[in-house]
């Protein structure tokens, strides 16, 4: 059995809006074992963001949302009630985030190797001879020149800003990555590529990923476990070649099919009809029924309950016979 | 074949770049030929940078070619002298953008943003028949029901719905061609579909082209009649969507094609070891410009820049290597 290395219950995150609280993540439990793949995939708006935001503590103080109840257990502590100061021991030495835009996320008016020094600068006692060869040591982990160290961020490809980042990231490297899309700026030919790579250092490096995406496809071969979000709660959280061949939920039939495909038969798609609900106003019964094929009485009657279809998890009235919820 | 609805002959785009010390050109088009057909979905398939957004303005009129020629409906575009010709092509031949989100003003309800367009382009129409129009545009994109749709502010619509609006103001044009840029890129994998369909849908029943430019190549599969495949500004291949995604001849399009994450099929690791980035052309020699990446590239690549050649029925290349049709055949 694996060693657990985070552990989620309970979850609650809240926005103020003028229209009243919005809950983007609402009662999220999961798991994650050290060295594991996991895939947060949903649409825009599901609260993926904001959950992987959440567990990286940077929501709150001067920034937008709050933690409003639930427990994060990381390393043997509860994240949730660090510190500013103990939080500074964990990010980038045990916990580190790639963002979603490099181009944003780097600072366009300093040199790599001067953002890298910064980061060592800030978690760690070394000294520049130390930094130096580590940031040349990382760049080439992920597959850069060291000759780049001197470069600002437009002189690299988007490709590269992105490795760059990710390089930045394993400066010291830390038991979890968190990445938000870091695939989403790229077109398919780099996508993969960089997927490849994170795969290879991850098997190479031994860190865990948590891996949030749009797109379902893009993590089919690379994550160990999937995680479906909708509408601020996890709908359906399984294998990743189980969700594929047999999901279980219907969003997640829904989203499987809503992507054409480059081989086999060209058959019609119909993408799910509707939008994802307003969060101000969730609907009382199952988020999802408005938009599914399936619905009828009891998914409009109250909130779905979690049932364990032979270790898979799925919040959908369809598989209730003969088993208990697994919790209330 | 009947004459084309549009014709590109020799397409050239370059942009100056640099300072005044270091003057350099960079090539965003090069010498491209298209065809689009009535009542024809064309995809141009391309990675970032490879220049099928400059063909979408080239064809546009938003941006000069540096040469070449443009021909719409057996006529030059290229040089039109008059406002009424350039608006009257401009509604024949309008854009629908990438991002929903920036391309609909927010201050104004949907109403103003599509009989505004139909005000300017369709002059002879009253107040009354404006609003018909618009409805009636409404209604064929599917943003039903359209009184309701009319009344409301873009912050009101979903971003397919947004997308939604951009057809319809195109539509609402009685448009030949209509240039979609990306159209599904910002929107959410659940909804994509339903504007690819929406395409379909309108080609079908308005009998409209489309220039559906993407870098997804799935989708165009999805859509598209014919494919064009763009390259660091050149169009290296060309032919019917079925026949070039199930056989591609240009080794760029094999790895395109090799790229597109399927979760139907197993991982395949032995073409996976391509690193390179699409090229900036900036006053490039002679070659072909997917050598340094390409995995059979020889001497001749480098030196000699590749013509297209027919290759198949409707199928061309532009490779040394791409073999025709015929001779694989006979061999096999």
């Amino acid at each position: 059995m694996a060693e657990r290395l985070l552990e989620v219950r309970d979850l609650r995150v809240a926005y103020a809006t003028d229209g009243g609280d919005v809950i983007p993540v609402d009662r999220v439990d999961f798991d994650l074992d050290r060295g594991e793949f996991l895939a947060i995939v949903g649409e825009s708006g599901c609260g993926k963001s904001t959950l992987m935001y959440a567990i990286a503590r940077l929501l709150g103080g001067g920034l937008p949302g709050e933690i409003l109840g639930g427990s994060i257990q990381f390393h043997g502590h509860n994240m949730v009630e660090l510190s500013d100061r103990q939080l500074r021991h964990i990010r980038w030495r045990e916990l580190s985030v790639v963002m979603q835009s490099a181009m944003n996320a780097l600072n366009p008016v300093l040199s790599i190797e001067a953002q890298m020094r910064d980061a060592c600068k800030a978690h760690s006692t070394m000294s520049n001879g130390q930094i130096q060869a580590r940031s040349e040591e990382v760049l080439r982990l992920v597959g850069i020149d060291p000759i780049h160290l001197k470069s600002f961020p437009h002189q690299l490809s988007g490709g590269m800003r992105q490795r760059a980042m990710i390089a930045m990231a394993l400066l010291f490297t830390p038991d979890l990555v968190i990445m938000d899309e870091p695939t989403s700026a790229l077109d398919v030919v780099a996508q993969r590529s960089l997927m490849m790579q994170i795969k290879q250092l991850q098997e190479q490096l031994g860190f865990a990923v948590i891996f949030v995406t749009h797109d379902m496809s893009l993590v089919s071969h690379f994550s160990d476990r999937l995680v479906v979000m909708y509408a601020g709660q996890i709908v359906e959280l399984a294998e990743t070649r189980q969700c594929f061949d047999a999901p279980l939920h219907p969003y997640t039939q829904g989203l499987l099919e809503a992507f054409p495909s480059i081989r086999g038969e060209k058959k019609h798609l119909t993408g799910i009809p509707g939008s994802p609900p307003d969060l101000r106003r969730p609907p009382e019964g199952c988020r999802f029924a408005p938009r599914c094929p399936h619905v009828h009485e009891r998914c409009v009657a109250g909130p779905p309950p979690v049932y364990d279809v032979e270790g898979d998890l799925v919040r959908c009235v369809l598989y209730d016979r003969d088993r208990e919820a697994v919790n209330a | 074949m009947s004459d084309p609805l549009l014709r590109a002959v020799g397409l050239t785009r370059h942009f100056r770049i640099g300072g005044l010390l270091s003057p350099k050109t960079l090539h965003a088009v090069d010498d491209v030929d298209l065809e689009i057909g009535r009542g024809e979905i064309v995809a141009l398939v391309g990675e970032s940078g490879s220049g099928k957004s400059t063909i979408a303005r080239l064809l546009a009129r938003i941006y000069r070619p540096t040469s070449g020629e443009i021909w719409f409906e057996g006529r030059e575009i290229t040089n039109l002298r008059t406002r009424r010709q350039r608006l009257a092509y401009a509604s024949d031949v309008p854009m629908v953008f990438q991002d929903p989100f920036s391309s609909i003003n927010p201050a104004y309800r949907i109403s103003h943003a599509i009989q505004r367009g139909i005000k300017l382009h369709r002059r002879e129409l009253s107040r009354e028949q404006r609003r018909v129009e618009a409805l009636r545009v409404l209604d064929a994109v599917g943003l039903v029901p359209a009184e309701e749709t009319f009344r409301k502010f873009p912050h009101e619509l979903s971003g397919g719905q947004r997308q939604r609006v951009g057809f319809a103001q195109a539509l609402a044009f009685r448009p030949k061609l209509i240039i979609a840029d990306e159209p599904v890129s910002m929107l959410d994998v659940s909804i994509r579909v339903g504007v690819l369909n929406l395409m379909n849908e309108l080609r079908a029943q308005q009998g409209v082209s489309f220039l559906y430019i993407t870098h997804d190549i799935a989708s165009a599969r999805y859509v598209a009649d014919r494919v064009l495949v763009m390259y660091g500004g050149h169009l290296v291949e060309e032919g019917p969507t079925e026949d070039v995604l199930a056989r591609p001849k240009h080794p760029y399009t094999q790895l395109l094609v090799a790229a597109v994450p399927d979760p139907r099929a197993p991982l395949g690791l032995a073409d996976a070891a391509d690193t390179g980035e699409p090229p900036r052309v900036v006053d490039p020699s002679e070659g072909c410009r997917f050598a340094p990446r390409c995995p059979l590239a020889v001497d001749i690549c480098r030196t000699v820049t590749p013509v297209r050649r027919e290759l198949g029925p409707g199928r061309l290349a532009a490779c040394h290597l791409a073999e025709p049709d015929e001779l694989k055949e006979s061999a096999a």
